[in-house]
């Protein structure tokens, strides 16, 4: 409990101040790199709560092809740094309260719920091994697995329509509106 | 190692959420707003994972994948919106976003 309380205190630190570092940086190259610190310590995570392969994913989809887009986005714009805006003054305290009042109401919810005696469930050990996942994967949740090809595909469709040039864009609906 | 209580990991996901949730609120960089959402997106799969995990049920980690696959769509046409606003508007600060005219 002691030994693994202590790891688990760090890896929160870690994951909590990576957060507030993307939070309060003014760079985004600094922002992207920060993230990918959180999305890493969370896998640790998913590790000691035995999900093996949920944290692989989180390694190689999260860190390794989001935040890669995220820092290919950020160096082909070169926007790294944006000028303070102040176009709403009473945003920024009222954002701060908001979110205070939502720690201490979920605060408050945890605790209610970790001083019921059979409020949490007691902890089996256990470790989910890839196969089960797959398993489940090809079985129960066979359709919503092809649900999310379907959107992978539409997205990867919607990306290369936004960002084709305007110029193809302008000449392809002329065509269009010629063909008939 | 493995006896630390469920109730550390709701905390640190709900304290991460809040910390995405003000990164949406206070960041005028729609890139950075977009990464604070990712964030978000972790801390409900941290409780995803972790409530499976002590309910002995393997749906959490399922729907996390789901989860990521359905984020890793969200985050390629958003990354492709922000280009296209960029491309028009020379900016990618949110506040210049008021118009829906291109």
């Amino acid at each position: 409990m002691i030994i693994g309380g202590i790891v688990f205190v760090i890896i929160a630190i870690i994951a909590i101040g990576s957060a507030l570092g993307m939070l309060l940086s003014r760079n985004t190259v600094y922002a992207a790199l920060f993230l990918i610190i959180n999305f890493v310590t969370i896998s640790t995570l998913y590790f000691i709560l035995g999900a093996p392969f949920i944290a692989l994913a989180q390694i190689t989809i999260y860190a390794g092809s989001i935040m890669v887009l995220f820092l290919f986005v950020i160096m082909l714009l070169g926007t790294e740094k944006l000028p303070r805006s102040k176009a709403m003054p009473w945003q920024k305290p009222l954002a701060i309260g908001l979110s205070c009042l939502l720690l201490i109401e979920s605060g408050v919810l945890i605790y209610q719920q970790a001083l019921r005696p059979s409020g949490w469930p007691a902890l089996v050990e256990s470790v989910t091994s890839p196969s089960d996942i797959g398993l489940a994967l090809f079985s129960q949740y066979l359709l919503p697995f092809e649900i999310t090809s379907v959107i992978l595909l539409a997205a990867v469709v919607g990306a290369i329509y936004l960002t084709r040039p305007e110029r193809i864009r302008r000449k392809s609906g002329t065509d269009e509106r010629s063909e008939p | 190692m493995n006896l630390v209580p469920l109730v550390y990991f709701i905390a640190l996901a709900s304290i991460m959420f809040i910390l995405g949730v003000l990164g949406v609120l206070l960041r005028r960089n729609a890139l950075v707003i977009f990464m604070s959402l990712e964030l978000m997106f972790n801390a409900a799969n941290l409780s995803f994972v972790a409530f499976g995990r002590f309910y002995q049920i393997i749906d959490g980690q399922l729907f996390v994948f789901f989860v990521m696959t359905v984020a890793a769509a969200e985050v390629a046409v958003g990354l492709a919106l922000i280009v296209a606003i960029y491309r028009s508007r020379g900016s990618i600060d949110v506040d210049n976003m008021n118009v829906l005219k291109g």
